[in-house]
């Protein structure tokens, strides 16, 4: 079943047209990755699904439902978490902390229960501590619940951007270039991690990601696009071996030689 | 220097200690202003008894028990004895609940508001008019009031309009809030600086077409609310007249009144804004300090809550603005300056952005310095002045020494240099803001 949905997306930039007519759905349960050199528009794509850019033309639907239009606060009400390219913690926040604030959407405290502690305030806190502390179990992160965020390491970082997206219990995760900046063993555990995340929680993920062992290894469907364009799309095999995809990654010239060698 | 005295403190914060050290100050504080009402020293080690009862180790009760001992018992009976410390204690409590609704909007939201002192205009001047008899005098010129015009409110009225303060302030806040919630940083500062001086020149200039604000000259008299009963009074002044020496007249029961009262909206306020910063709430407004974009993504509404905090912060000054308007019963537009804003600014920055306890302190030691340690030392410069005494060396008659250089006026440079020298080697305030510790089970490696 089609969980995402988008058609004839366009973004422009002035004269720029950085998200070209993009066409393209997600089925529920997969894991899907977007790929394409620097600047071919898939940030851009991630940020139109999101709420954050406003695309000049086309339809967005998730669950069947319209996101034109949304703010991205609304967006994320429908059940579409993400992380971001550069990590976007809050960095004076306490881990445990960042984590809470990805149930924003869940908590249904008020201002009043708030300032009266009612019963209800106080069961759904220690309800929400809880869950905040499986998750930091869930994604690896040990003894930090107390640290502050932006004392933690890279890797650690990363950890929690991915469980404070979890928090939200999202349908759909969007992960922009998960595991740069990792060493290869530290992208293998962040491989098993998103397989776990799909496979426990059921939630379907697509993600945007430049490492080819961490792309091949994963999707189940690639999207490619180049210059605000979808160019090809396939599983992981079909994509290996798009001529378009190889031109887009390694100009015109390099891969007819890479065709002449195979 | 630094590890000996670090090494000391934590001598000194174990066992009894931190009992003995807090009593002595107790003691001897109380003993020397008791001796000595005029003496700013002795004043000093009296108030530094909080700050040894909130920074040392010690248990609750007993820190519970010697706080009440000073804020009930001691403090009213010596402020009966010299009433200018009551007055220092009750600016304190004001400002300190200024500063506290105004770490909301900056130190939680990171909203910079350089218009702050508005909202306690908009409270203030709500008790003023309908405290006042300026409802009868609505179409009269200023200053021609006929004299036997009617109060328009019975003074217990007050109560309700203690709390339409708030309301009146946090709608105000709301109302500033929507036109300005798409600006960041620095064009936020400059709308909501805008907006403080509206709300001032609309109290100097609401004299006309009606008479509503009375213009420059301001409102008096404003009512005050009744005091208790005088069978209670009478009780009173015969427990207090062995202690402070004379029969407590009613004007030093309402510095006492005012006193309490006070104490009561900043206990209030500090329950309220530790509470709505431990929440979902207050964690949204530290979100969105943090990362406006990350904030929004996790379905935080930018609007909604940005407006919350300016009308929480608010509402505080709103409440302190009617009590303000009560104990003074009179207001005029200067008090609510652009420079107020700024000196409640001076006080968050200084006790530390986004720290509860930090700001109360920044408010208390603003004011100490203002309206005290200043004016003490104006007062010292003035007495040499007019001794015959002169500077050794360079031969400087005291008597010479121009009036200009009276420290009280340097209220603004004193501002300044705190914002500055903050600024650069202590951007998070003499009591940093810390996030709260959560009891989670160690695992071990």
């Amino acid at each position: 079943m089609t969980l995402l949905n988008t058609t004839n997306v366009v973004k422009r930039f002035g004269g720029l047209v950085a998200v070209n007519k993009m066409t393209f759905s997600v089925d529920e349960g997969r894991i899907v990755s977007i790929i394409g050199p620097n600047g071919a528009g898939k940030t851009t794509f991630f940020n139109s699904l999101t709420g954050i850019y406003k695309p000049e033309e086309g339809q967005i639907t998730f669950k069947g439902q319209s996101l034109i239009g949304l703010r991205p606060d609304q967006v994320a009400a429908t059940g579409i978490a993400r992380t971001f390219q550069n990590i976007r913690l809050f960095g004076s926040m306490t881990v445990i902390e960042n984590i809470l604030v990805g149930m924003h959407i869940q908590l249904k405290q008020g201002g009043l229960d708030t300032i009266f502690r009612t019963r209800k305030f106080n069961q759904e806190e220690n309800d929400a501590e809880q869950r905040a502390k499986d998750l930091m179990e869930y994604v690896g992160l040990k003894n930090v619940g107390n640290e502050l965020a932006r004392n933690l390491p890279y890797g650690g970082q990363r950890r929690i951007e991915i469980a404070r997206a979890l928090a939200a219990n999202p349908t759909l995760l969007l992960l922009d270039e998960p595991t740069a900046g990792m060493n290869p063993n530290e992208s293998e555990d962040a491989i098993k991690l998103f397989r776990r995340i799909r496979d426990d929680k059921g939630i379907t993920i697509l993600m945007i990601e430049h490492d080819m062992r961490v792309v091949m290894g994963i999707s189940e469907h690639i999207s490619v696009m180049d210059y605000g364009e979808k160019i090809a799309e396939g599983s992981p095999a079909e994509i290996r071996s798009n001529q378009r995809v190889i031109e887009a990654y390694l100009g015109r010239g390099a891969a007819v030689a890479h065709e002449q060698k195979a | 220097m630094n590890t000996l005295f670090g090494n000391f403190f934590k001598k000194a914060n174990t066992g009894f200690w931190p009992v003995l050290i807090a009593l002595a100050f107790l003691l001897i504080g109380t003993f020397s202003v008791y001796q000595s009402p005029r003496s700013l020293a002795a004043f000093l080690i009296l108030m530094s008894t909080p700050l040894i009862l909130y920074f040392m180790k010690m248990n609750m009760k007993v820190k519970v028990f010697i706080g009440l001992m000073l804020i009930v018992i001691i403090l009213p009976v010596l402020g009966i004895r010299n009433i200018f410390y009551l007055e220092v204690i009750f600016q304190m409590a004001v400002f300190a609940a200024l500063a506290l609704g105004l770490n909301i909007v900056i130190g939680m939201a990171g909203l910079l508001d350089l218009g702050y002192v508005a909202f306690y205009a908009v409270g203030a001047y709500s008790w003023a008019i309908f405290g006042s008899k300026q409802l009868s005098l609505l179409y009269s010129v200023p200053g021609a009031a006929p004299a036997d015009a009617p109060f328009a409110l019975d003074p217990r009225w007050f109560w309700l309009f203690l709390f339409l303060g708030v309301g009146l302030a946090a709608i105000t806040g709301i109302l500033l809030g929507l036109p300005v919630l798409r600006l960041k940083g620095d064009y936020l500062a400059i709308v909501t600086l805008g907006f403080g001086e509206v709300i001032r020149v609309l109290a100097l200039n609401l004299d006309k077409p009606i008479n509503l604000t009375n213009g420059p000259q301001g409102i008096t008299p404003i009512q005050r609310p009744p005091l208790p009963p005088e069978s209670i009074l009478q009780f009173f002044r015969d427990i207090l007249e062995p202690f402070v020496g004379h029969v407590p007249t009613d004007a030093e029961f309402y510095n006492v009144f005012f006193y309490f009262l006070a104490l009561i909206i900043i206990a209030i306020a500090i329950l309220v804004a530790t509470r709505l910063e431990d929440s979902r709430i207050g964690r949204a407004w530290t979100a969105i300090r943090e990362d406006e974009t990350a904030a929004i993504a996790m379905g935080i509404p930018l609007v909604k809550m940005k407006l919350a905090a300016f009308a929480a912060g608010a509402s505080f000054a709103g409440a302190m603005g009617a009590l303000y308007a009560a104990n003074r019963t009179f207001v005029s537009p200067e008090t609510f300056s652009f420079l107020q804003s700024i000196g409640v600014l001076t006080m968050v920055i200084l006790g530390g952005l986004g720290s509860i306890p930090g700001v109360i302190f920044g408010a208390a030691a603003v004011v100490l310095l203002n309206i005290q340690i200043l004016q003490n030392f104006s007062l010292y410069l003035s007495e040499l002045r007019q001794s015959d005494a002169v500077i050794p060396i360079i031969n400087f008659a005291w008597k010479d020494l121009s009036n200009q250089l009276d420290p009280a006026k340097y209220q603004k440079l004193v501002f300044g240099l705190i914002l500055i020298l903050m600024m650069i080697f202590r951007p998070s305030g003499l009591i940093p803001a810390e996030r709260r510790k959560r009891e989670l089970v160690e695992e071990k490696e």
